[in-house]
Order: structure tokens, then sequence, then C-alpha cells
């Protein structure tokens, strides 16, 4: 049986992996589905918490309470990010994040 | 869940993850966001989870990556496939997870381990006590299932049932700003 580290070892490199994808591509939408995984990441530690300490003998249902809340908002901030990149690209012709430089001091 | 099945899916996340930075073409690494999901929602299905298993292939998989790829080939993007890639971005995010990694291994070092807390028939059938005899949830933890669906339900319509309402028009919200964010400018 897989320990609750194990699963939080798991959890703690998809995040890595999300955080190294957000640094290392230069693409926007790449860049936003890394932050994908990273609530993803959040998710699997949620839902082994969940498992892990249970409340009456059931795994403890607040746990997959917040992750049902958290995959409903992230849908909705996904379509409206993908919303905005599709307006920028109409402003810019461009979704690179070297080019997007009027905000840069 | 047991071992063998723990790694496959966990190695199917995290080679998922790593294909989402290494893949140049944004659509392989939407696919691999794909794959990562999946996996992930076999692990959930393995923590007894199964509502919110399925649940993020239907939203995730089904609903948000197709919405991806949607964008992705509405935008047609082949320049990055060209481009080449700067070494600072690449070290800076390595040298980032490396070190994120490396906290992560002294805090789990340092806590203390547990294994899960069964969830066999006799397991199950002494949590049914805790709900309504005959119902719905008592019955199907007597007959040894774990009726995660029905508890989801019964927590989500009484102690959230304010922030589902709230989740109903922030949804709503969301809708109404995505039609105001594509209409074309005039």
């Amino acid at each position: 049986m897989a320990s609750l580290n194990d699963y939080l070892l798991v959890s703690g490199l998809l995040f890595a992996a999300g955080l190294a994808g957000v640094v290392i591509r230069r693409n926007i939408i790449v860049v936003f589905m890394c932050l994908e995984l990273m609530l993803s990441a959040a998710n699997l530690s949620l839902i082994a918490f969940s498992r892990f300490n249970t409340t009456g003998g059931l795994p403890d249902p607040d746990g997959q309470m917040l992750v049902f809340f958290v995959i409903t908002v992230a849908a909705a901030e996904v379509a409206v990010g993908l919303a905005i990149i599709v307006s920028l690209y109409r402003a810019r012709q461009t979704i690179h994040t070297d080019e997007l430089t009027s905000l840069r001091g | 869940m047991p071992l063998p099945l723990f790694w496959l899916f966990s190695t199917i996340v995290l080679t998922g993850a790593a294909g989402v930075i290494a893949f140049r073409n944004p659509v392989s690494s939407a696919l691999s966001v794909v794959a990562c999901f999946v996996g992930l929602a076999g692990l959930f299905i393995g923590l007894g989870a199964f509502f919110v298993g399925i649940i993020q292939i239907l939203v995730y998989t089904g609903a948000v990556m197709v919405l991806f790829l949607f964008i992705i080939m509405l935008l047609d993007l082949k320049d990055e496939v060209k481009r080449g890639r700067s070494n600072t971005p690449l070290l800076a995010g390595l040298a980032l997870s490396a070190l994120f990694a490396i906290q992560l291994a002294g805090v789990l070092s340092r806590m203390p381990d547990r294994a899960a807390p069964p969830l066999d028939p006799p397991a199950l059938a002494a949590a049914a006590s805790n709900h309504k005899p005959g119902g719905g949830i008592a019955t199907a933890l007597n007959e040894g299932r774990l009726p995660d669906t029905r508890l989801i339900g019964h927590a989500l319509f009484t102690r959230y049932n304010f922030p589902l309402q709230v989740l109903g028009v922030l949804l709503l919200v969301g809708t109404a700003g995505v039609v105001a964010l594509s209409r074309k400018q005039a």
C-alpha cells in the first residue's frame, strides 16, 4: 500500500514540474497549462489528506469538496484566461512572452 | 492503493508533466497534459475519491484541455518550433525546481509517515452507524461499498450549500466576462 508521504512526494514533484514549466516556457498557452498542473498537484495532496485522515471511518469529504471547488474555479479561470489570450493575440499577433514587453520597466 | 498501480499512475503523471515542458509543439504539450490528468484521475480513484476522479476526466481532460487545443489550433502557432531556446530561463527553471525538490525531500524525511486507514467491508459497515439507518448511504456502507458520490452530494447540499451558490454566480460572471472579452471591438 502506498503511504501518505508517497502521494505527497508525487504531488510535490508535479508541482515542481509545473513551476519549472512556468519559468522555462515562453509560449503563454503552455505557461497556462503548467499553471493547471500546479493546481492539480495541490488537488492530489488534498485528496491524499482526505483519504488518510478519516472522519467517522470514511474519507474526509471536506478535502474532496475543496478539490471539487478548485476544479470548478479552475474551469472558469481557464475560460477567462484563454479569452484574454485570444484578445492579446488579436492586438499583438504574438503570444510569445519575450515579445510582450510593454509593461517592462 | 496497491504499490504497482500507484507507481504506474505516478509514472504516467510525472512523464506527462515532463512532456509538457519538453515538447516544442504546443499541441504535443496539450496532449501530455491530457496524459498527466488521466494518470491523476487514476490516483484519485485509487484513493477512493471516485467522484473527483471522474470529474477530473470529464472536466479537465474532456472540457478544459479541448478548449486549450481549440485555442492552440485557432491561433495556428507554429513559430515556436523554429525558435531557438535561450539558456537563462532553462537554468532558472531547473534550479528553482531542484531547490523545491530538495526542500520537499527535507520536509518529507522529517514528517512521520502513515499508512491508509482500512476501507474494507467491516470498516465501512462500522461507519454506517453515523448515517441515517435505511438511507442510501447506510445501505451502501452495510453492503461494503463506499458511496462516495452520495457522501459528496450530501455535504454539497447541506454544509456547502452557500459556497455552491457562490460558485454558480462565479461561473455566470465568468461566462459574461468571456463573452465581453471575445467580442470583436468595433
